[in-house]
């Protein structure tokens, strides 16, 4: 079965025919050759196809294209370019926050989030009272970007390069 | 270029490129999402088919029949590829199973059959439709069961003989009045690179293209010749960007050989993907082992006797895990006895995973250090100290190239803070908090091998490297870029590095921690020649020019760069090769890991809360790449001392833990931050470029550290890695 569907894809109006059974992160990769997001597991267990629908960060490889009718979504693509590199993506670089690159985009597109997520007073697993806004620390970074899989174990890195970033705002 | 004496001043040493920590060059491409990994490649070819695999359902027995005709009839599918139809193919000497299976079959998984469809979704619904009746047969899948039926393996490269033996090993424990003897376990493991295998393959006319995701090009070509029988000179292998692989993609495996069959039947490109299971059943693991340790000393600490058994199993025809390997380098002592065994399982493919033999054997030998240390009263850091060897201790006559491990255990002792540690277990308590400190040694050889490398300069003074070594997230890029920059005199901006092409000059490729060393000192051979043809090509002395800031200067006579590619590009090529001094000397890269863990004195959880590497590996290329290298290590290890275990069914034969829910691996909150510090360390009888490996050092030893961590938090000794919560909370009560 095939259905059309329209979405905006960093800023730009894109419409597909799709079969039904297609995700988003394959709607992505394979048909407006977005290949930016990566597909880890298809699963939603290692967050390599992580982008921003609607200002959230989603696991794309979890849901169907054609759910997403009308959405905004931001691909790693969207947020920068080697020419004009978003602050997070030059912060990973700076801090060498990767090795194989394969999980990066979803790390960057889900730390761009998290502080967002943060900033809006979105409780975490180690937030200590749910009533209060959630402080900046790296034990919430930590359990925020968990969701982020990266096997060649650059977290160390990671978590001081989306520091370095939030410092910058703050 | 040969190298057969000790390297002595080079242009590598005027250290203006190297040994600086830049950013990787490949960064910008990377983070943002540009790099185009195999599946990826939408640009190369036209007309790309979808390809998705069938594995065998059973882990042994033969196909009795297969019913294709639904799945043929289902929308979108082009065609599909078994046994039957896929024409004749072979294995390689490389592989222990067969890539395709059928009628027979060799483990769970094994591919038996590809859809290939106008669509991923049309050619994924369809396998589903094939109907396959099994024969199945019994198994092997356990091997504490198999221990018994093992047999000393052949002699390998890599893991030298199977025993070995020095002085009187019996004796010399019989009468040791401080000894120990202890069983240590390690479970399969898989690799889990977040990149799964995957391959577009295009035939034009007999000419086979494979964009594919591997860490050893020439080897992919020799294999996919060997299996399709066909001319290595016919098939060109093209990856320059792969998602990790820490082993599991030396080989060729499914996806390429799968993919190029259905290329050649349809008569259309054809990609392929391994889904996430897939990458655990269909392709290579590392095996569990068996591990039987024994260590006496004197009193005053010094090792009489040492003694190290392993055990692990494979498919018939395959190899051991070589866990006794580092035994036989590390330590001191006069009586010396190393065994390994291997039985034949029905299991997935074992294989080489990063830092194959030392990474587990080590994580039994470490701990066995400990529990000696403290039969001794003897702090842990001392005692591996006062067994120090500077010579290999089965060979004498081998000295050590480099071996700085004392340093690297005093400098971590002092930066962490190990005089704090309490020589009691579970004496410190913070809150709930049980808090220990583990030390473990780390060691990986240095391994040689040809390679080599194409460098052109053009009219614009840049240089180009053309090799076809990889870069699996090593850095490669990077480090060869620096390399020829600083032997050309330029900066790294001068110059593009074109990596992962099989039309590019052979390298030695990524594994063993062997690519740094040989694939720069390849690119170094290659630019040295470019020197020369620089120097004649501008009418000066080759011998006395100099090379820098983008000009040449001989006496008083200075040109640009440039200027000797004024009338054309000037290319030079030339390989590394080595004499003997990988025989003469033993070549080994050293660390000393120092964990802080806390152990939940309720549940038994495990908290690592400070790891630090120091490592003494020779010249460090550059500092943040190899940084990564060895916490990306740290932290696969720490893995595997807390939570990587594939869980066998032992009716079925497989791995039931097939995706990244069951297999766990440490996700950001698991892993603290990490610290690395380097030693100023230069080996000239590495390379000329004086260096040696760290991408397997890291994980060396740092299991251990973590085990004697928990171990000294708790007074819990847990020998059956992973170390879980059941395995410790038993013992808490004691405590």
């Amino acid at each position: 079965m095939r259905m059309s569907v329209s979405l905006t894809v960093n800023g730009k109006p894109q419409s597909l025919d799709l079969d039904t059974r297609t995700t988003l992160l394959d709607a992505l990769r394979e048909h407006l050759k977005l290949t930016g997001s990566k597909k880890g597991c298809d699963h939603g267990q290692c967050g390599a196809c992580t982008v921003i629908v609607e200002g959230r960060r989603i696991n794309s490889c979890l849901t169907l294209a054609v759910m997403h009718e009308g959405d905004s979504i931001t691909t790693i693509e969207g947020l920068g370019n080697p020419d004009d590199l978003h602050p997070m993506q030059a912060a990973f670089v700076k801090h060498d926050g990767y090795q194989c690159g394969y999980c990066t985009p979803g790390q960057i597109c889900s730390a761009v989030a998290v502080l967002d997520e943060m900033k809006a007073g979105v409780p975490s697993h180690v937030t200590r009272d749910l009533e209060e806004k959630a402080r900046f620390s790296t034990e919430e970074l930590r359990e925020r970007m968990s969701g982020n899989i990266c096997r060649c174990g650059a977290y160390s890195n990671i978590i001081e390069a989306i520091t370095e970033v939030a410092g910058k705002r703050a | 270029m040969k190298f057969d004496t000790p390297a002595t001043t080079n242009p590598i040493d005027r250290l203006k490129v190297i040994g600086k920590s830049t950013d990787r060059i490949d960064g910008p491409l990377k983070t943002s999402g540009l790099a185009p990994y195999a599946y990826e490649r939408h640009d190369v070819v036209p007309g790309q088919l979808y390809g998705v695999i069938l594995g065998s359902a059973v882990a042994k027995g033969r196909i009795a029949s297969m019913n294709l005709s639904a799945a043929k009839a289902a929308p979108g599918v082009v065609d599909i590829v078994t046994y039957e139809n896929a024409g004749k193919i072979a294995k390689s000497k490389n592989h222990t199973a067969h890539l395709l299976g059928g009628p027979v079959i060799e483990h769970y998984d094994q591919a038996i059959a590809i859809v290939v469809a106008e669509s991923f979704e049309e050619a994924r619904a369809a396998t589903k439709l094939i109907r396959v009746d099994y024969a199945r047969a019994k198994g092997r899948y356990v091997l504490a069961d198999q221990k018994g039926s093992a047999t000393p393996p052949t002699a390998s490269e890599f893991g030298g003989p199977p025993d070995t033996a020095v002085g009187d090993f019996d004796t010399a424990y019989a009468d040791a009045s401080f000894k120990i003897d202890a069983t240590y376990t390690t479970p399969d493991q898989a690799h889990v690179m977040m990149e799964p295998h995957a391959t577009i393959a295009a035939w034009e006319g007999d000419k086979l293209t494979l964009w594919t995701s591997n860490q050893m090009i020439a080897w992919a070509v020799k294999d996919m010749a060997e299996t399709l029988k066909i001319p290595p000179a016919q098939i060109r292998v093209i990856s320059p960007y792969i998602g990790g692989g820490f082993g599991s993609k030396l080989w060729v495996r499914s996806d390429a050989l799968m993919a190029a069959l259905a290329a050649r039947v349809t008569g259309r490109p054809v990609k392929v993907a391994l889904s996430r299971p897939q990458s655990i059943n269909n392709t290579t693991h590392r095996p569990a082992t068996l591990q039987r340790i024994r260590i006496a000393a004197e009193k005053d600490g010094r090792i009489t006797a040492i003694g190290h058994e392993s055990w692990s199993g494979d498919l018939e025809g395959g190899g051991p895990e070589t866990a006794v390997a580092q035994t036989r380098l590390m330590y001191a002592g006069a009586n010396r006895m190393t065994a390994t065994r291997l039985a034949t399982l029905d299991l997935p493919e074992g294989n080489a995973m990063r830092a194959p033999g030392e990474a587990p054997g080590l994580m039994a030998l470490e701990i066995a250090m400990d529990e000696m240390a403290e039969k001794l009263g003897m702090d842990p850091v001392a005692f591996r100290i006062a067994n120090d060897t500077q010579v290999d201790p089965e060979k004498p006559e081998r000295p050590y190239s480099q071996r700085q491990l004392n340093k690297c255990l005093q400098m971590g002792a002092e930066k962490f803070g190990w005089a704090k540690r309490s020589a009691t277990p579970g004496k410190v308590r913070d809150g709930k908090w049980l808090v220990g400190m583990g030390v473990g040694a780390a060691f990986r050889n240095n391994l040689l091998g040809k390679s080599g490398a194409r460098v052109t300069l053009d009219g614009d003074g840049r240089v180009t490297v053309f090799t076809d070594m990889t870069d699996i997230g090593t850095g490669s890029y990077t480090i060869i870029a620096q390399t020829a920059a600083e032997t050309m005199g330029l900066t790294l901006a001068d110059v593009d590095v074109k990596l992962g092409d099989s039309s590019f000059p052979v390298s030695c490729g990524s594994g063993g921690q062997w690519g740094a060393n040989n694939s720069t000192a390849g690119v170094y051979a290659a630019c040295m020649k470019l020197r020369e043809a620089v120097a004649q090509n501008l009418g000066f002395n080759s011998a006395e020019t100099v090379f820098e800031d983008g000009s040449v200067r001989a006496g008083n006579r200075r040109a640009k760069l440039a200027d000797a590619a004024r009338s054309g590009p000037l290319t030079a090529e030339d390989l590394i090769e080595y004499g003997d001094l990988g025989k003469k000397y033993q070549q080994s890269t050293f660390g000393a890991h120092f964990v802080e863990a806390a152990v939940d004195a309720y549940t038994g959880e495990v908290r690592l809360r400070r790891m630090l590497a120091v490592c003494a590996a020779g010249r460090i290329l550059n500092p943040k790449t190899a940084r990564s290298q060895v916490i990306g290590a740290m932290t696969m290890g720490a893995g595997a001392a807390l939570m990587e275990e594939l869980a066998v069914d032992k009716r079925f034969g497989f791995f039931v833990n097939h995706d990244l829910a069951g297999y766990e691996v440490p996700v950001h909150a698991d892993i603290p931050h990490q610290d690395v510090i380097f030693l100023d360390e230069t080996d000239p009888i590495s390379s000329p470029m004086k260096a040696k490996g760290v991408g397997e050092l890291g994980i060396c030893g740092v299991g251990a550290a973590v085990a004697n961590a928990i171990y000294n938090a708790c007074g819990v000794r847990v020998r059956d890695y992973p170390i879980t919560l059941d395995k410790i909370i038993g013992g808490l009560a004691k405590v």
